[in-house]
């Protein structure tokens, strides 16, 4: 099991180095001059220039991006060009706000799926399959964005019960676990958690109608297994495969708020991500996908570790 | 990659039973489609909102683009104006009908693009195989590193808004995720009796993909396509809805629903109009394929 992990890190080395290629040529396909936040419209030539080299703007790409990686294992993204604060400390606080949505609405999502899942797996093409597989195509076909919309016309608008937009009374920006910070986390959890309800659930009917029809399970039933029994067999066999894409739609979740977090001006990576786009503040925008598409890769590779850890059928070799 | 919607996965379209005899399989396909109730009340409602798009013009509709400040903001059912109108007093009706022009359009052109993309590249990859494989499949898991959504934004973020720079955007995030599948069904029947009997008599290894790979993978990198649809339309309706996409004053449903986000404390069922559009497109692309999907495999 030390090997497997030892060679599944070594593996994600080269995977890590080209996300931070990608990031840093993302920012250089930028049509424009990068310095156009910080740099007054009538400044002159020798400003522009000393500013250039002053952010490193000056020297050929290779050299740029050798220095960039130097300077990103240091845990030193550079500064913000539109607030001047250091890149890594405004990305992780936002982070903080985003695993916070993530969390809610993975408790919510995955509760969910795993019921309907488990249920419309047992009752195969009965109408109770029917009604949970059309609440997850549903959670998969409806752009969530749009669902948080509605979710704000009718719990914010109409019955007033919930706030619409922010993450706490007054505009507050630091996270507590009390009820005037909870009730603006509802919306905004429950909108991202109809994806992975969605995805989770058509998983886990799959797996137990699978797991269901297989040999075993008949041996089981006839040695006079009660049906709780059985049950136990069919949760622990889909668990390694269920867990897998649970841990990657927790990474989606991460990774992918940023259309959720516009809707409930939710101050996460997401929400950041969009105002760099929109100051292009490039510094900013390529550090937040940077360490957010670095989040995705270690979960990715605690998935797969996870997953070899419980399940005996996973070749370790 | 199966993240938003992404979910069918590579092992799904790979269950797709592979064509025994071309004709018969297609024809037996187009009858198990027609007999499925669902899949065609989804075709009939696609087909209402493509041809209502493409004859938007000549259907006596208001005019997409006048607005008037005095009738701003009406409510759904006004006389004259049976969708409301929106925040700067244009028909609603015509500019959801209109809307459907760009917005479909910027959601499924990527897949198309995409479809053309990644197929060349699997089938070459799979193929082919040797380093080639090794270049093309690295540079697809690298994309993999980063979930879609991430990807979409970071990319048209980089190129700007834009129309072009949202089709190039969604391209680029689902070329890796068909070329995965492309490749795994390629790899599958290239060892094959048949092809082997090609290569004997002759055929060029362009030969041999264009007419022994194609025909056989193509069915099921066709169905895995058809399920990206659904996501595509999302994404690409949310470039716009923030503001990376479509420019005003375009109608299209995603930038619309921007627009109108304003406007939800004065008149929300209006507002809430552009969504259902994307919703019920979206459902129904993913309920057409998943009825594809179960009349391709034959041996259930």
């Amino acid at each position: 099991m030390l090997a497997y992990t030892a060679r599944r890190i070594v593996y994600v080395i080269p995977i890590v180095i080209s996300v931070a290629l990608v990031c840093f040529l993302l920012v250089h396909i930028t049509p424009g001059d990068p310095l156009v936040a910080v740099l007054p419209a009538d400044a002159s030539q020798e400003l522009a220039a000393q500013l250039r080299a002053a952010y490193g703007f000056d020297r050929p790409l290779p050299a740029q991006f050798g220095l960039w990686l130097l300077r990103a294992l240091h845990g030193d993204l550079g500064n913000s060009i539109a607030t001047g604060r250091p890149v890594l400390a405004e990305v992780m606080r936002a982070v903080g706000n985003t695993v916070t949505l993530a969390i809610a609405a993975a408790v919510i999502g995955f509760t969910m799926g795993i019921l309907l899942g488990l249920i419309a797996g047992y009752f195969r093409e009965t109408w109770i399959d029917k009604v949970a597989t059309s609440f997850a195509i549903a959670g998969v076909s409806v752009p969530h964005y749009w669902l948080g919309m509605v979710l704000v016309i009718i719990f914010s608008v109409e019955l007033n019960w919930l706030p619409a937009v922010g993450a706490g009374p007054n505009g507050s920006n630091s996270w507590a676990w009390d009820w005037a910070h909870l009730q603006y986390l509802v919306l905004p959890a429950i909108t991202t958690s109809v994806i992975p309800m969605g995805i989770v659930t058509r998983t886990v009917r799959a797996l137990t109608g699978d797991i269901l029809s297989q040999d075993f399970v008949e041996a089981l039933r006839a040695k006079g297994l009660h049906e709780r029994g059985v049950f136990r067999h069919v949760i622990k066999n889909a668990a390694p495969t269920a867990l897998a894409v649970m841990g990657l739609q927790l990474g989606y979740m991460l990774g992918g708020s940023i259309l959720i977090e516009t809707v409930f001006s939710w101050p996460g990576s997401g929400f950041l991500l969009n105002s760099a786009i929109f100051q292009r503040d490039l510094p900013l925008l390529q550090g937040t996908i940077l360490v957010l598409a670095l989040f995705f890769v270690v979960l990715n590779l605690l998935v797969d570790i996870a997953q070899a850890a419980i399940d005996p059928r996973i070749k370790r070799g | 990659m199966s993240e938003l919607p992404l979910s069918a996965t590579a092992d799904a379209a790979l269950q797709v039973a592979p064509a025994t005899s071309a004709r018969g399989y297609w024809a037996t396909v187009g009858r198990r489609i027609l007999r499925d109730k669902v899949s065609m009340a989804c075709a009939i409602v696609l087909l209402l909102i493509f041809v209502s798009a493409i004859l938007a013009p000549w259907l006596g509709l208001e005019d997409p683009y006048k607005g008037s400040m005095i009738r701003r903001l009406r409510h759904i059912g006004t006389s004259g104006y049976p969708l409301g109108t929106d925040e700067l007093g244009r028909d609603m009706l015509a500019r959801l009908i209109y809307g459907g022009r760009l917005s479909l359009v910027i959601g499924i052109l990527p897949v198309i693009l995409a479809f053309c993309i990644g197929t060349s590249l699997g089938i070459i990859a799979g193929y082919v195989g040797g380093r080639l494989n090794t270049a093309i499949m690295r540079t697809v898991d690298v994309f993999y590193a980063f979930p879609s959504v991430l990807l979409a934004i970071a990319i048209s973020g980089a190129l700007g808004a834009g129309i072009l720079n949202s089709i190039v955007a969604l391209t680029i995030v689902f070329v890796p995720q068909i070329t995965r599948v492309a490749e795994s069904v390629t790899t599958g029947v290239r060892n094959m009796d048949f092809v082997e009997a090609a290569r004997a008599s002759g055929a060029g290894p362009l030969t041999i993909m264009r007419v022994h790979i194609l025909g056989n993978v193509l069915g099921a990198i066709f169905v895995y396509a058809t399920s990206l649809i659904s996501v595509s339309m999302i994404l690409a309706a949310g470039l716009s809805f923030l503001g990376l996409g479509t420019k005003p004053p375009e109608p299209e449903w995603g930038l619309m629903l921007n627009t109108l986000r304003t406007a939800i404390y004065v008149n929300p069922w209006v507002a809430a109009l552009p969504g259902a559009m994307i919703f019920a497109v979206s459902i129904c692309f993913n309920l057409l394929s998943d009825g594809l999907r179960s009349a391709m495999d034959i041996r259930n």
